[in-house]
């Protein structure tokens, strides 16, 4: 696969591996957030962390819609699937994730529902034509990646004066949420920047990390030789003192991003005055929402949800994870009543969250120290 | 997030078309892109194409990368 | 006595009704004119076969087959059924004979598709020296069932100084896999609704007891066999972990995976590693024995990409481990449930 195996390459990460232990011996610890759910699960899932040297620690970001959508919203969409009549169409990361009362999209499948499995937003479109006489709702979540598509969706169903489709909107931003770790005293070096967000916001964005109080920040590629290089330039940042933004992923990401997506985000959304990412609390402009002019497909108007809010367990140590404060292992939940198949908090509901990808994944390296 | 793969353009109809990867294709639409052409490069996610791979940059960033490894061989440390 | 003058069934136009279920004449007549041909069989009339087994250690294994869509590249549910209970026999070094066949038909279902998936299993039967002998239909009402849903019984022998089990394991055993992983459950995602692409995979549905017996005839000392089917490799690498109470260490690299399989779990957040396999095998064996093994397996036209991909360890945790493309470690986890496409 161009593109791809050549930045999967074993020699070109032993080298890589190399450099940063040379490189990274300047400093006591260098601890780096990847904020990308996309990267933790590359990470795990290549073993990278066994090419770092130990002074040298990834923390695993929130940049994982599956992982931060609060149960409360997973509540309101089992309950527009229970709906009778209604489609509701969903990408496969959600199907398994739990609301309140282990309640789940799976389940209400097996119960009755209609719910089903989308790759694409577009093939909604198809299903609401098919079915003129029933409801059909998308579960729209995601980052900025994600958040174009379903803008095209918007407009198409517009276009086509489809009166049965509407969207359930959980979209949310990048960069809020890295200014809300921030803010909460998050013992974080540097961050390691989503590739496929900024593909379409571009590397602008993160210049407002940058600067004496703030945190270099370095866009990486997808493949595990990507992050390497991208850990190698954070560290030499780190060495040097300073604190910028700069872009490993240039084969795919500019400054100014994909101008045509970004148009069509703000025709289509709005941005929300707040918004709860579980595991983060509420944050301040962080989400997008449905604008006035597209009212019509916003499920939220069409369907009465329950709206409510849900809370973890107390002993769920997510939020400080997330922060980089706890490590998965340092929580009472982690492994025991917490595990991918039973998960209590936002880590361990995808396999991108850090806890999950360390039980996937790593937790034969405990195992090995004790 | 997110998932996003290369792949090449291998037909182009206005603002929809197709890609293929090993082997496999899939429609996918260009409405996010300027339109490409066969052969070209893009980054496909949720069967839309997000941007077109800058096979320069690729190369130079490969290049790059190969001087580091280059170097290793010469001098392996460890 | 007068000739019953029913008309025949009109296979290319008719459709399964709930008559054919209801053990009557209507179903006597599906069996004479769809099933017997299809199987080769006379059609007896009794609701048993009697047979006569050779000296050994018998082996029965039984399968219930609902795959959808009924059928995709490379086979239908027949031939799967007819293949996978051939291969449930065969893993336990067993020569499969005989081989039954339960139908739940759904109301409505198109006689031409029946007709279809029987020749499809009788041929499969035939091509694999089996003899289907017995069976049932039932007939369930419109909206009940998938289409036709089908449960085989496979009865085989094995020479009595053959034990290959998942518990024989130990520390220092080679595995091998018998070929590419991932081809048949990319072929089927290829159909189903809402994964719409064009791959050019076709499903690697296959029966493996002649490959089995090639490998018994090599003389490597055999621990335990296994076909990757529901859940995939990864599936049989802890089943084998947990039964034997050791762990793995494989390659990544050595683990063989076809490029259009590997583009197609790309496109769509998958892992070759939790993918159905079914003309496939995984064999673990005494590791001085590893090399005869694999040419015996590459000797064979159903192994010929047969590969060496790691071997057991001592492991109280039972861990499968891998080193990965790029010389890391990860688990090879073991999913609780059917694997989802991913999008982050």
């Amino acid at each position: 696969m161009k593109y791809v195996d050549e930045f999967r390459d074993g020699r070109l990460a032993r080298a890589l591996a190399a450099e940063i232990g040379r490189a990274s011996q300047e400093k006591e610890s260098y601890r780096l957030m990847e904020f990308c759910g996309g990267h933790t699960h590359a990470i795990a899932r290549y073993g990278l962390e066994d090419l770092l040297p130990g002074n040298v620690r990834m923390i695993h970001g929130p940049g994982c819609p599956v992982c931060v959508l609060p149960m409360g919203r997973m509540d309101d969409a089992i309950a527009i699937a229970r709906q009778p009549g209604t489609i509701l169409c969903v990408y496969g990361d959600l199907m398994r994730v739990p609301g309140s009362q282990g309640a789940s999209l799976w389940k209400a499948r097996a119960a009755g529902a209609d719910v089903r499995m989308v790759y694409a937003p577009q093939d909604v479109l198809s299903i609401a034509e098919a079915h003129p006489g029933r409801e059909v709702v998308f579960f729209a979540i995601g980052f900025e990646t994600t958040t174009p598509p379903t803008a095209l969706l918007a407009k198409e169903a517009r276009a086509r004066g489809l009166p049965n489709l509407s969207i359930f909107c959980n979209h949310v931003m990048t960069p809020p949420a890295m200014r809300g770790i921030l803010a909460a005293d998050a013992l974080i070096d540097g961050f390691v920047g989503p590739s496929h967000v900024s593909t379409i916001i571009g590397a602008a964005p993160y210049e407002e990390f940058s600067g004496p109080s703030g945190r270099p920040v370095v866009i990486a590629g997808f493949e595990p030789v990507d992050v390497l290089q991208a850990i190698l330039m954070l560290i030499r940042q780190l060495n040097e003192g300073r604190s910028e933004v700069e872009n490993q992923y240039k084969r795919a990401v500019g400054r100014m991003g994909n101008q045509r997506a970004l148009e069509l985000m703000d025709e289509v959304f709005c941005i929300r005055e707040s918004f709860e990412w579980r595991g983060l609390g509420f944050l301040p402009a962080s989400a997008r929402a449905l604008r006035p002019e597209f009212a019509e497909f916003d499920a939220e108007r069409r369907f009465a949800t329950p709206g409510l809010r849900a809370s973890d367990n107390p002993a769920c140590e997510c939020a400080a994870i997330l922060r980089g404060q706890k490590q998965p292992r340092e929580c009472k939940l982690f492994g025991g009543a917490c595990t991918p198949e039973t998960p209590m908090g936002s880590c361990m509901v995808s396999s991108e969250g850090a806890c999950a990808a360390h039980w996937t994944y790593g937790r034969f390296r405990e195992e090995a120290l004790a | 997030m997110c998932l996003a793969i290369p792949a090449r353009v291998v037909a182009v109809n206005g603002m929809a078309g197709a890609v293929e990867i090993s082997g496999v294709r899939r429609t996918v639409s260009f409405a996010l892109i300027d339109p490409p052409e066969i052969g070209d490069y893009v980054l496909v996610h949720v069967g839309n194409a997000l941007a077109k791979i800058d096979e320069a940059e690729a190369q130079r960033t490969l290049d790059a990368l190969s001087e580091i490894a280059e170097a290793f061989d010469r001098a392996p440390v460890k | 006595m007068a000739k019953d003058r029913r008309p025949r069934l009109d296979i290319k136009r008719g459709a399964i009704d709930l008559s054919h279920g209801a053990g009557g004449r209507a179903t006597a007549q599906l069996i004479e004119e769809v099933f017997a041909p299809a199987f080769g069989a006379s059609g007896g009339g009794d609701d048993f076969a009697a047979i006569e087994l050779n000296a050994g250690r018998v082996v029965v294994s039984t399968d219930g087959h609902v795959v959808s869509p009924l059928f995709f590249p490379g086979g239908d549910i027949g031939a799967l059924a007819v293949n996978g209970t051939i291969n449930d026999v065969a893993m336990a070094g067993a020569r499969p004979l005989y081989l039954t066949a339960a139908f739940i038909i759904e109301e409505g279902f198109p006689l031409s598709e029946l007709a279809r998936i029987a020749q499809s299993m009788g041929r499969a039967a035939k091509a694999a020296n089996v003899r289907i002998v017995t069976g049932d239909t039932k007939v369930v009402e419109r909206g009940k069932g998938d289409g036709v849903f089908i449960a085989t019984t496979g009865i085989g022998v094995a020479p009595l100084n053959v034990a290959v089990s998942g518990a024989n394991i130990r520390p220092g055993d080679s595995v091998i896999v018998s070929g590419s992983i991932g081809d048949h459950g990319i072929a089927i995602m290829a159909l189903r609704e809402g994964l719409s692409f064009e791959a050019e995979i076709i499903s690697d549905t296959a029966p493996l007891h002649g490959l089995v017996e090639a490998m018994f005839a090599s003389g490597a000392e055999i621990r335990a066999l296994r076909d990757p089917t529901r859940g995939g490799l990864a599936a049989v690498l802890n089943e084998f972990a947990q039964q034997s109470g050791v762990g793995f260490r494989i390659e990544e690299a050595a683990v063989p995976v076809k490029p259009a399989v590997s583009g197609a779990c790309e496109l769509l957040g998958l892992d070759p590693f939790n993918v159905a396999c079914e003309g496939r095998l995984v064999a673990v064996c005494a590791a001085s024995d590893a090399e005869r093994l694999l040419a015996a397996m590459r000797a064979h036209a159903l192994g010929r990409e047969a590969a060496i991909i790691g071997g057991a360890v001592e492991d109280a945790h039972r861990f499968v481990q891998m080193k990965t493309a790029i010389g890391g470690n990860r688990i090879v986890a073991w999913l609780s449930g059917e694997q989802l496409p991913r999008i982050c």
